[in-house]
This record gives C-alpha cells, sequence and structure tokens, in this order.
C-alpha cells in the first residue's frame, strides 16, 4: 500500500508516543519498586498480607466480570446494569441473614447460615436480570449497538434509585457470622478466615460456571449462540431461552459475589454495586471480553495489584498518601491493556466478522 | 437635530416632570424604592418567607444533614411557623457531601428569586463547591456544621462574603483531639487517615500539627478514596509505622470500613481509635460492627452548652421520636434564629403587609449579630463568619449497639463523654 510521506510521518510519531508510554509507566514501576524494596519499610509477612487481600477483593471482582463477560459474548452489549444486579443480590441475602440471625439459626449452623443467603441471592438477582432483560434488554435487541447500552445505563440507574426509594438512602450492617471471625495460620503466614471462605467460594462458584458452560448442553448452546445467532437458531436452539440463561447465570454470580463481599466488608446500600461493577467491567476487558477463564485472570490481576501497587510502587516514586491513588491503577491498566493489548491477557474468544 | 426631534424631546421631558411631580405628592408609604446594592427580595402580603437548608440528605452521610434540618424545623416550631406575620416556608436541596453537590445545589438556590436567606451546607466540601454561586446571588448561608478552618479565614476571599458559620472551626477540635491523645491517652505515635474531603484532610492536619507541637510523633499520615471499601492494604503500610493511636475523622462510609477492617490488620489489633464529628452518629455503629466499642469520637461538648439544650431535646423527642441523629442540631437551631433575628431587623415591613428584604442589609445584620442567646452558647459573629462558641469534648463509645446510640441520655449515655 502507498502512503504519503506526512501519513507515514503521523504513524511513526503515534508509535514512537506509544512506546514512550509504555517505557515510562515500566520505568515508574520498577523505579518504585526498587525503591520501595530498598527502604524496607514492610516485612515479608506485610507483603503477603498485601497479595491476600488482594486474591480477597480480586476473585469477589473476578465473580462479577463473569456476567459482564458472559453476556459480551453472546450479545456484544455491556450490561451496565450488571453492577447493580450484585447490589440486589447483597439486599436480599441481607434481609434473609438478619432474620436467621434473629432466629439463632446462623449461630448453630454457620455453614447453612453462609450457603442459604448465597443460594437465596443468586436466585433473587437471576429473577431481577430476567426481568431486565425482558423489559429493558429484548425488545433493543436488533437496535443500533448504542440503544442497548443507553438502555442498560437507564436500567442501571432505576435499579439503583428503585432501591433507594424501597430501602432509603442509608447503610445496613450485614449481620456477621461470628465461627467466620478470628483467623487461621495457613503456611506459617496467619489469614483471616473470612478471606479464606470467600476466596474458596469464589473459586467453587467459578468453577462450577466454568463446568456449565463447557460440559453441559445448556452451556453448548451458549457458545453457540455465542458464535453465531441465526445458525445457532436454525440447529434447533432456541436463542431467546439461552439468551436468557446467560443473564440469569451471570446474575447468580453477581448474587454471590453480593453475600460475599457484604461478608467482607459489612456495609449494604443502594450505590454498593457501582464501583465494584466498573472495577468488575475493567477486570473483564483486562482478561480479554468474552473469555470466561479470562474473566477470572482479570479479576484476580486487577485485585492484586490494587492492593500491592500503592505501597509497591507508588510510594517507592515518592507519592504521599498513595492510597487515594487506587482507582487511578485500575483504570491505568484499562487504559493500558486497551493501548497495548486491546484482546486483553488471555484474548478475547469471539469471531472477528461479528464483532 | 431636527425641530421634530426637539420638539419629541421636550414633550418627553416635560412629561417626565409631571409624573415625578405627582409620585411625589401621591401616599408616599405605598411604593418603597429599593437601593440596596444587591438587590430586595419582595415578599407579597400573603407570600410566605421563603428559607432555604442545603446540605447532605442522601448517601451514607445524610444523618448530618437530617440532623441539622430537624434543627431547623423546630426553631420554625417555636415562631409558632411565622415570622413578622408571614408564614415562613422551608425548602431543601441535597448536596451530597461533595463540592460538586455543593455547587449543582448552589446554583439551582442562586437563581430563585424569592429565596431570603439559607442555612447550610452540611460538609465543608459543599461550601466549596457552592458558596460562590450563592454570594454572587446576593445570599447568604450560616452553615451549622461545616468546620474546615480555612472557610472562616481572614482572608477567605470575596467569594465567602455570604458565609457564615454556627459551627466550631477544627482549629478548635484538631487540637483538642491532639491534647487529649498526648495528655490523657499518653500516646506518643500517632497515624492518621483522611478521605481525601476537604474537612478530614484539614482537620487531620491540626491534630498532626497539635500532636507534634505537644511532643508526639505522627508516624504516617495516609489517605484513601471516599468510594474505597477495602481499607485492610492502606491499614497495612500505617501498620507498618507501628503507631499507638489512629485518629481518622472522615465521614460515615470510610469511618465504618476502616473499624470494621482494622483489628484484622497485623500490627493494629490494639491501637486506640479515633473520629471526630463526621461521624458522631449511630450509623457509623451499623456499619463499623463490634471494633467499634471503646472508640474515641470528638464532638461538640453538649454538656457545655449555655442554653437550654434539654428543652430542645425534649421538643425533638416529641416532634420525631428517638434520639438525635447527629452532631449539629442545636448549631442549627441557632443558626436559624440568628438569621430569623437579623431578618426581623433587615426587613421593611409596609402597610398592606408587603415585606421588602434588602439583602446587603440582611448580611450586615446577620454579620451584626453579637451576645445572642442560642442553645449552644452565647454567640457573636466575627467579620470572617465565625459565629461559634466551641467547646470541644472527647466522648467513648461505650455499647456497638446502634440502638443504644443517645449521648443526651443523663444515666447511660453512648457514646460517653471522657475528656475533659
Amino acid at each position: 500500500m502507498r502512503t504519503s510521506l506526512s501519513e507515514r510521518l503521523l504513524d511513526l510519531a503515534v508509535s514512537g508516543f506509544l512506546w514512550g508510554f509504555r517505557i515510562l509507566i515500566v520505568a515508574v514501576i520498577l523505579i518504585g519498586t526498587i525503591a520501595t524494596i530498598r527502604t524496607g519499610k514492610y516485612t515479608g509477612e506485610q507483603w503477603t498480607d498485601f497479595v491476600i487481600f488482594g486474591i480477597s477483593q480480586g476473585s469477589i471482582y473476578a465473580l462479577i466480570a463473569l456476567g459482564y463477560t458472559m453476556v459480551y459474548g453472546i450479545l456484544r452489549m455491556i450490561n451496565f446494569a450488571h453492577g447493580d444486579i450484585f447490589m440486589t443480590g447483597a439486599f436480599a441475602a441481607y434481609f434473609l441473614a438478619t432474620w436467621m440471625t434473629g432466629t439463632g439459626f446462623i449461630d448453630n449452623n454457620p455453614v447453612l447460615g453462609l450457603v442459604i443467603p448465597v443460594l437465596f441471592a443468586m436466585a433473587v438477582s437471576a429473577g431481577i436480570a430476567m426481568l431486565v432483560e425482558r423489559i429493558a434488554y429484548r425488545p433493543v435487541r436488533n437496535a443500533p449497538r448504542l440503544v442497548p447500552l443507553i438502555s442498560a445505563i437507564g436500567a442501571s440507574f432505576f435499579l439503583e434509585y428503585a432501591f433507594r426509594g424501597f430501602f432509603g438512602p442509608g447503610k445496613y450492617a450485614y449481620p456477621p457470622i461470628k465461627a467466620l471471625e478470628g483467623s487461621w495460620t495457613i503456611l506459617g503466614t496467619s489469614v483471616l478466615k473470612i478471606q479464606v471462605i470467600v476466596t474458596i467460594a469464589a473459586f467453587i462458584m467459578m468453577a462450577i460456571l466454568y463446568s456449565i458452560v463447557m460440559y453441559t448442553k445448556v452451556g453448548k448452546a451458549m457458545r453457540a449462540v455465542s458464535e453465531n445467532k441465526d445458525t445457532a437458531a436454525l440447529m434447533g436452539i432456541d436463542v431467546n431461552r439461552i439468551i436468557v440463561s446467560t443473564f440469569a447465570l451471570g446474575a447468580a454470580m453477581a448474587g454471590a459475589a453480593g453475600v460475599l463481599f457484604s461478608l467482607v466488608y459489612r456495609q449494604v446500600d443502594f450505590f454498593m454495586g457501582f464501583t465494584p461493577g466498573i472495577k468488575a467491567f475493567t477486570a473483564a476487558v483486562l482478561g480479554g471480553i468474552g473469555n470466561i477463564p479470562g474473566a477470572m485472570v482479570g479479576g484476580l490481576v486487577l485485585g492484586i495489584f490494587e492492593s500491592v501497587g500503592p505501597s509497591l510502587f507508588l510510594e517507592g516514586i515518592g507519592i504521599t498518601r498513595p492510597y487515594q491513588l487506587k482507582d487511578a491503577i485500575a483504570f491505568t491498566m484499562l487504559v493500558m491493556i486497551l493501548l497495548f493489548r486491546p484482546s486483553g491477557i488471555l484474548g478475547e474468544r469471539i469471531t472477528t466478522k461479528k464483532a | 437635530m431636527s425641530k421634530r426631534s426637539y420638539a419629541l424631546l421636550s414633550v418627553l421631558v416635560l412629561a417626565s416632570l409631571v409624573l415625578a411631580a405627582c409620585g411625589a405628592a401621591g401616599p408616599a408609604a405605598s411604593t418603597y424604592e429599593c437601593t440596596d446594592a444587591l438587590g430586595c427580595v419582595t415578599i407579597g402580603p400573603s407570600e410566605p418567607i421563603h428559607i432555604a437548608y442545603w446540605g447532605v440528605l442522601s448517601g451514607p452521610d445524610s444523618s448530618l444533614g437530617e440532623d441539622s434540618k430537624r434543627g431547623v424545623e423546630i426553631a420554625i416550631d417555636d415562631k409558632g411557623g411565622k415570622l413578622l406575620n408571614h408564614d415562613i416556608l422551608l425548602t431543601t436541596e441535597d448536596a451530597g457531601c461533595t463540592p460538586e453537590g455543593g455547587a449543582t445545589a448552589a446554583t439551582k438556590l442562586a437563581t430563585d428569586t424569592s429565596l431570603v436567606g439559607l442555612i447550610g451546607s452540611s460538609c465543608s466540601d459543599e461550601t466549596v463547591g457552592g458558596i460562590a454561586a450563592l454570594t454572587n446571588a446576593g445570599l447568604t448561608t450560616i452553615s451549622p456544621s461545616n468546620t474546615r478552618p480555612n472557610l472562616s479565614d481572614p482572608n477567605r476571599g470575596p467569594d465567602y462574603a455570604g458565609y457564615l458559620r454556627t459551627a466550631h472551626s477544627d482549629a478548635f477540635q484538631g487540637k483538642a483531639v491532639a491534647e487529649f491523645a498526648y495528655n490523657s491517652l499518653g500516646a506518643r505515635k500517632a497515624a492518621t487517615l483522611h478521605d481525601g474531603s476537604s474537612y478530614a484532610e484539614a482537620l487531620q492536619q491540626v491534630f498532626a500539627d497539635s500532636f507534634t507541637a505537644l511532643g508526639g510523633e505522627i508516624v504516617a499520615q495516609e489517605a484513601v478514596a471516599k468510594d474505597a471499601t477495602d481499607m485492610k492494604p492502606v491499614l497495612t503500610t500505617i501498620a507498618a509505622a507501628q503507631p499507638d493511636f489512629l485518629y481518622y475523622p472522615v465521614f460515615v462510609a470510610v469511618g465504618g470500613y476502616v473499624t470494621a477492617q482494622v483489628r484484622d490488620v497485623a500490627g493494629l489489633e490494639n491501637v486506640a481509635l479515633a473520629g471526630s464529628d463526621g461521624i458522631f452518629t449511630a450509623d457509623l455503629l451499623k456499619g463499623a460492627g463490634p471494633n467499634v466499642e471503646g472508640m474515641y469520637l470528638s464532638s461538640p461538648d453538649f454538656s457545655a452548652f449555655t442554653g437550654d439544650y434539654a428543652g430542645f431535646i425534649t421538643k425533638h423527642e416529641t416532634k420525631y421520636g428517638g434520639s438525635t441523629l447527629s452532631t449539629f442540631h442545636a448549631h442549627a437551631y441557632d443558626a436559624a434564629n440568628i438569621l430569623f433575628a437579623a431578618l426581623e431587623k433587615a426587613a421593611v415591613v409596609q402597610e398592606d403587609g408587603t415585606i421588602y428584604v434588602p439583602r446587603t442589609a440582611l448580611r450586615d445584620a446577620i454579620y451584626a449579630t453579637k451576645d445572642f442567646k442560642g442553645i449552644t452558647g452565647t454567640l457573636s459573629c466575627s467579620a470572617s463568619g465565625d459565629c461559634g462558641a466551641p467547646v470541644i469534648a472527647v466522648y467513648q463509645v461505650v455499647d456497638a449497639d446502634p440502638a443504644s446510640w443517645n449521648p443526651a441520655d443523663t444515666a447511660n449515655p453512648n457514646p460517653k463523654k471522657i475528656y475533659p
């Protein structure tokens, strides 16, 4: 292809800038890290703690990110109401768990006290997500791509302010499970019980989801619809039903994440889904949107970077109060990934024809 | 100029002279001529006197704003709902405890020409964002709960001409907490954490300066974003500095997350926890869980109020039931009464009941408030807008159950005053 000199110069300038940016970020991380490690402010145990905190936060991000990624994989749309689906799960579990704590059930049966609210939250979240799909997404499914996106933002606001209307703007305190307080010593480091449970629970949920998608008939149909809706319909797959079950499955994960999040941070309010929602979306893009293992990896990477980053490299380059920049780390990562590897860490799993 | 133009001009001049003469000869009282530099608010004979309350009425800090709003409502009730034989109309505007929210609320209020005066805002951030719009519209607001020191600094700039407060400045509060930590608790190594709000950022700095001046050491000063939830990483950073006193004068959301998570971080199991008036509310207990027991909270000293605070609490109990929501209800009550007194002084009442309120005169009357007997004390406003009579106390949470929150209870107060 013949290009003029000015076009080539422009290309050169752009790629030069991108390279400069890449080198700058890597330099900041390297210099900061070396500087921090040389000061020796933190003990090895504290570094382990940072990573563990990151993993438990990251596994919650990963659970939410699954919903974004699955819906994107099938409909090529970003379901911005997904963060609020997470909030509805937390609310449902809050009311059930508060009632169960009142009757003394949770203190006597800590395992069921964890499992039952999780299942209930999954059911409520799935139900609400199916309603949202039916009311806000299906009628505009074949409209231009911007329309479902705007509809999703509307659904997000609707859920937030409906919950605010019903339950008020205040915070609710999620009842703690007494058996989960304190910590265990694993491999010589003391780890909070709740974080172990949350991480394990998140991984179990992800494993279940992955096997549903990979090894069941519904999962196979989902993959087929994601590949090509029309062909899937010709093969006798009820596309509408599969789309609804994708929404329900993703929302169930978000509902479970809502309970785990409330167990760790203990506060439930109508706006709680916003920030985790955006972070999980970042995680989904980070891992490669449309890619289920990618969402898990993206969530964990994001969680760990957010937790370790401020003290590892921001402090080292002389930034005071680095934790105010925690969100900046997440979104810088998003920008970096979009600039340098738009398909994400593990790559998008969507056919380019359709995207 | 042509002859015709001259003729027209002279006719016009003559006509205006005649009209002016008629005006002077007519009944003098019926038309009031507004000469105020900022203009006047005209209130018709059957129209209410419109005042507004702006502050945080939604989100995690809504109890702060709601509490002050109740103070204003009780002040209106005490006037029988009437001022100068006109009904008092109170409208509210949510400012969300952010600079952007404050700017939006203030801009909206500034366009309302029926508005006479305002009470608010709740959070210092709201004032930082909104005060220019109000001042430029000729309005004056009295804040019951802004405590950031430089809001009433003598060099605060012309945008703040319409701003006064009945709340204390944190120059007092930060110093009181530092003295309590150093002298009463014997703390020597303190750490602070703030949430980036102008309130928390300034207050922790006052504390840090005072604590250092007393001979203590500030080992860490950290900050998080206002919507952060995972505090364990930042607390681990603080733990690395090994403080024996952790001061986080933040708002409810961050306060709850920090308190709930602080004991889980290795090295902070026994650190003394302290916050300030921003989290002096039962809502903190809801989010914080059992760790909050034993936490220190600074606040205006309710027992040092010289006015009839007990009487106010009784009215509050009758009107709303339950204990007060936060710290600044009494300051709001006083702010409203200062506004009413100034209004009575500045308003020009006509025979037919019409009221003209010259805006500069009203503002000057508020600034001229002297030896005003309020319930928080005897209040006099300074030229830089400070009307408060600050006496700070440190309280300790004795019960983590939000239902037990009642600082005004005489037998079993929670939290309980322990200093001075």
